[in-house]
C-alpha cells in the first residue's frame, strides 16, 4: 500500500512538473515578442517574423505540456485530427489572403 | 475447486473488462469534443482571415489604425489573466486525477473562475475604452473584423466561465462523479483550447498593431 502511495505521489509530481514546465515556457515565449515590440529596436517585418515563429512554438508548448497532446502512439489520433485541422486552415487562410490581395491590388491599379 | 479458483477471475475480468468500455465511452466523449473544437479553430482561423485582410488604408477607410487604438499593457495584463487561469485548471485537474479530494478540485478551480472574470473585465473596460474614442465596429472593415474576432474570443471565455459555474453547481450537488469528472475534463480542454487561440490574438492583432 505504501509503495502504491508512493508510486502515486510520483506520478503526481511528474504531472505537476509538466504543467510547470508549460507554464514556464509559456511566459518566456509571451514576455519574449511582449519585450520585442515594447522595445521597438527592431524593423517591423523582422520583429512580426519573431513574433510569428514564437507563438508557434508557444502553441506547440500548450498543446503538449496543458492539452497533452504528444508524440506517443495514445494520442497519435488526436494528433493526426490536429495536423489535418492545420492543413485545411493553412489553405483556406491563404488563400482568403491571397485572393483579397490580390484583389486589392487590381483596385488600386489606374485605369 | 477449479471453480472456486475460475470464478473471482472471472469477475475480475468483467470488472476490467467494464473497466475498458468505461474508458473507452472517455476517451470517445473526449476525441468528439476534440472535433468539436477542431471545427470551432477553423470559425476561429477564417475571422484571423478576416481580420488580416483588412488591414489596410482601404479598409481602415481614415478611421483610427491599429497602431491607434491598441496599447501593450492590457494586453499583457489579457495575456496574463488567462495563462494563469490555463495553469490553475490544470491544479484543478491533476488534484482530480489524483483523489486529492473535493475542496483542492474547487478551489483551483474557483480560481481559474476568477481569473477568466479578470480577463473578461479587461477586454470589457478595453472595448469601451474603444467605443469612447470613436471606434465601433460601423466605423470601418478593420473594426468590423477586429470586433468579429475579438469578441468572438471573448464570448467562448464567457460561455467557458459559465459551463464553469455549472460545473462547481454539479460538484456540490453530485459529488465528484465519473459524469462529472468527464465533464470537467471536456472543459478543461475547451479552457486549454481558449489559451491557444488567444496566442494568435495577442500575436497578430496586438503585437502586430503596436509594432506598425
Amino acid at each position: 500500500m505504501k509503495t502504491e502511495n508512493a508510486s502515486s505521489r510520483e506520478a503526481y509530481l511528474h504531472d505537476l512538473r509538466g504543467y510547470q514546465t508549460g507554464l514556464l515556457l509559456a511566459v518566456l515565449l509571451t514576455v519574449v515578442p511582449f519585450g520585442l515590440v515594447a522595445w521597438g529596436g527592431l524593423s517591423y517585418v523582422t520583429a512580426m517574423s519573431v513574433v510569428a515563429v514564437l507563438a508557434i512554438v508557444q502553441i506547440v508548448v500548450h498543446v503538449r505540456y496543458f492539452l497533452h497532446v504528444d508524440l506517443s502512439p495514445e494520442r497519435r489520433d488526436d494528433l493526426h485530427l490536429i495536423l489535418f485541422s492545420a492543413l485545411l486552415l493553412a489553405i483556406m487562410v491563404a488563400g482568403s489572403i491571397w485572393i483579397l490581395v490580390n484583389l486589392q491590388t487590381r483596385m488600386m491599379m489606374p485605369m | 475447486m477449479t471453480t472456486e479458483v475460475l470464478k473471482p477471475s472471472r469477475g475480475y475480468a468483467l470488472i476490467a473488462e467494464n473497466d475498458v468500455h468505461h474508458h473507452d465511452h472517455g476517451e470517445k466523449a473526449l476525441s468528439g469534443f476534440w472535433l468539436f473544437m477542431m471545427s470551432d479553430l477553423i470559425i476561429f482561423g477564417l475571422f484571423f482571415a478576416t481580420y488580416l485582410t483588412t488591414l489596410n488604408k482601404m479598409a481602415i477607410a481614415g478611421g483610427p489604425t491599429p497602431h491607434d487604438l491598441f496599447e501593450l499593457k492590457g494586453a499583457a495584463m489579457e495575456t496574463a489573466f488567462l495563462l494563469a487561469s490555463s495553469f490553475t485548471f490544470g491544479l484543478s485537474s491533476l488534484a482530480m486525477k489524483y483523489d486529492l479530494g473535493t475542496s483542492k478540485v474547487v478551489g483551483w478551480l474557483v480560481v481559474t473562475l476568477l481569473l477568466g472574470a479578470g480577463f473578461l473585465f479587461f477586454e470589457v473596460s478595453e472595448f469601451s475604452r474603444m467605443f469612447a474614442e470613436g471606434a465601433v465596429p460601423q466605423r470601418s472593415g478593420f473594426l468590423s473584423a477586429f470586433f468579429g474576432l475579438v469578441p468572438l474570443h471573448g464570448a467562448h471565455v464567457t460561455a467557458g466561465c459559465l459551463w464553469l459555474i455549472v460545473m462547481l453547481v454539479q460538484i456540490r450537488v453530485f459529488g465528484l462523479t465519473d459524469a462529472v469528472k468527464s465533464r470537467l475534463m471536456r472543459l478543461a480542454l475547451f479552457w486549454h483550447f481558449l489559451d491557444v487561440i488567444w496566442i494568435g490574438i495577442f500575436s497578430a492583432v496586438y503585437l502586430a498593431g503596436v509594432a506598425q
